[in-house]
């Protein structure tokens, strides 16, 4: 069977709300009645073949071509299967997935992976902001999972996040690992301001010394025994991380954000 | 049956189910990776009165551990698993979080979870930390000489326990000598340990005693100083008998170490003084797994 392919014919003026358009959601469906389905467009709602053309079956494999950044919430909640974006994506990529497999060729927009919960999650240009963060006003964002991110990310990447890993080839923006309550965000680029803001609990990873705030204390210079094996689980990623090369065992831990908890801490490679 | 000159008697060892667990243990070079591993399963050589049988499976180098660096894969069996469980915790705590450099690693993926690292974690006073990585959860424990890691559970598992062989030998040197070439080919073999010391036994017990407090006593039928004055299963030219006990995960493996093991000291033979193999059952009354010797030479 061949992948579920959703064709962009034109691109809408207003924003589109894809989320009905996930594995499990069109497993069961035939191709008239997955035409049939409707999506948010602005105010109006819109036949998926309004907008899409249609081919193949497997609804476990879905593809969106032509996707563009007014594609909001791609793979909502998504529940086993992969989902191939090609292009951009809009606001709220894998906003909840609970497993399964995104991966998209161009940018994503603001709070991709937003409260995620687990699965993977594959991003080859840049993120916008909040990338795996909570709702406003919610205190749980990533709770699991592993998202990686070959270009840079916007502000606030990891805010409020519980658990799961995030992986950044690029940059990150301001205020990197904000409000973190535990999980693991490494960073091959360079950190914007704040990093590590009000951060509870939690690991940042970085190939580059930060502007570190003044509420984290340095404990020195460390060899730790759980980066080879951290480094080990990036093996089989597409990515740089998975480059033995790029592997190290010995950082700077700084401890903090003593302003909090300060039970988190800023490990810098030596 | 004989071989190279050696009776093999028409017996069979008879062994019990047990719960089994296996951790592996690093550090930085082999040597404090062994050390570790020797306190783990120090006393406990049977669960008469330790309350676990342990042993030292092999030693593993570094591209078969987790964490890359040497170790050594130990094995732990016990009656049940809460017992089991006891065990591990308290020598884990005991002997390889103390030991400089360790780090400690599940044996077993699947089975029933029991804490390894899980509540030792506690005793990072709250500075411990947490990290899931591929779906396993590891403990960060600060400790003096850096970081303690370990994971946080292991698998028990079904095993076997009490599988066993008797060398029977014109002298005690003999014996030891071929204990000790059975030893060598039967550490060769996965998912078994032989826990007495150096893997042989020289007390072999029956079960139950003349004194009411003892549920263990000597084996008399095969002491070489009482042939004279209990029902012995020793002939005349007996001087010495040792034995040598095998827990295994399962009966295939027992019975693969016991092979490997009689085969040493056939090989050695008649001509080395070894006479007769043995071996310890209560009459089938009691472990349902029965190792019939000339079924495993056969």
């Amino acid at each position: 069977m061949s992948a579920l392919t959703f064709t962009l014919k034109h691109r809408p003026d207003q924003r589109v709300d894809m989320s009905p358009l996930v594995c499990h959601h069109l497993k069961d469906l035939a191709l008239p009645d997955i035409a049939a389905l409707t999506l948010q467009n602005g105010k109006r709602k819109l036949r998926v073949d309004e907008l899409f053309t249609i081919s193949g079956s497997n609804a476990q494999t879905i593809v969106i071509k032509n996707s563009f950044a007014k594609l909001d919430f791609i793979g909502k909640e998504l529940q086993g299967g992969s989902i191939t974006v090609e292009g951009d994506a809009g606001a709220y990529l894998g906003f909840g997935m609970k497993s399964g497999e995104i991966k998209i060729s161009g940018n994503a927009g603001l709070y991709a992976a937003c409260e995620m919960k687990n699965g993977y999650l594959e991003i080859a240009g840049n993120a916008g902001d909040f990338l795996g963060a909570a709702l406003p006003g919610n205190k749980m964002g990533m709770k699991g999972g592993a998202i990686l991110v070959k270009g840079c990310v916007g502000e606030r990447a990891g805010d409020h996040m519980r658990r799961g890993i995030i992986l950044i080839e690029g940059n990150a923006g301001n205020y990197c690992g904000s409000r973190m309550t535990a999980g693991t965000i490494a960073v091959m680029g360079q950190t914007g301001r704040y990093v590590g803001y009000a951060m509870r609990r939690g690991t940042l990873l970085l190939w580059n010394q930060p502007r570190l705030p003044a509420s984290f204390n340095d404990c020195g210079a460390h060899t730790l025994a759980f980066l080879p094996i951290l480094f080990a689980s990036f093996n089989k990623l597409n990515s740089r991380f998975a480059n033995g090369a790029s592997a190290f065992n010995r950082v700077q831990r700084y401890a903090g954000d003593m302003s909090e908890m300060g039970r988190g801490e800023i490990l810098v490679k030596l | 049956m004989i071989i190279n000159g050696v009776t093999i008697d028409l017996t069979f060892a008879e062994a019990f189910p047990m719960k089994a667990t296996r951790a592996i243990i690093t550090a930085q070079n082999e040597k404090w990776a062994m050390i570790s591993a020797q306190a783990m399963t120090g006393f406990a050589t049977s669960v008469i009165a330790c309350g676990c049988e342990a042993g030292i499976e092999r030693v593993l180098d570094s591209s078969e551990t987790p964490d890359g660096r040497p170790g050594v894969s130990i094995m732990i069996f016990a009656m049940g698993g809460k017992g089991l469980a006891k065990q591990l915790e308290t020598r884990a705590g005991q002997c390889v979080l103390t030991s400089p450099t360790s780090a400690l690693f599940a044996g077993i993926d699947g089975g029933i979870r029991i804490p390894l690292g899980k509540n030792l974690r506690y005793f990072g006073d709250g500075f411990q930390i947490a990290k899931v990585i591929s779906g396993k959860r590891y403990w960060r424990i600060p400790v003096m000489d850096g970081e303690f890691l370990s994971e946080a559970t292991t698998g028990q598992v079904d095993a076997i326990g009490g599988g066993n062989f008797l060398v029977l030998a014109e002298s005690q040197p003999q014996a030891l000598a071929a204990c000790e070439a059975a030893i060598e080919e039967m550490r060769k073999i996965a998912n078994v340990i032989m826990p007495f010391p150096g893997g042989v036994v020289r007390s072999g017990s029956k079960v139950g005693s003349k004194y009411k407090a003892l549920n263990a006593s000597t084996n008399d039928a095969f002491c070489p100083t009482l042939k004279g004055m209990t029902k012995t299963d020793l002939s005349s030219e007996i001087e010495s008998v040792m034995e040598i006990v095998i827990d295994g995960l399962t009966k295939e493996d027992i019975a693969k170490a016991m092979r490997v093991g009689i085969q040493a000291v056939c090989d050695l033979g008649a001509d080395n003084g070894i006479k007769r193999i043995s071996a310890g059952n209560y009459g089938g009354k009691l472990g349902p797994f029965h190792f019939h010797l000339q079924e495993i030479m056969a």
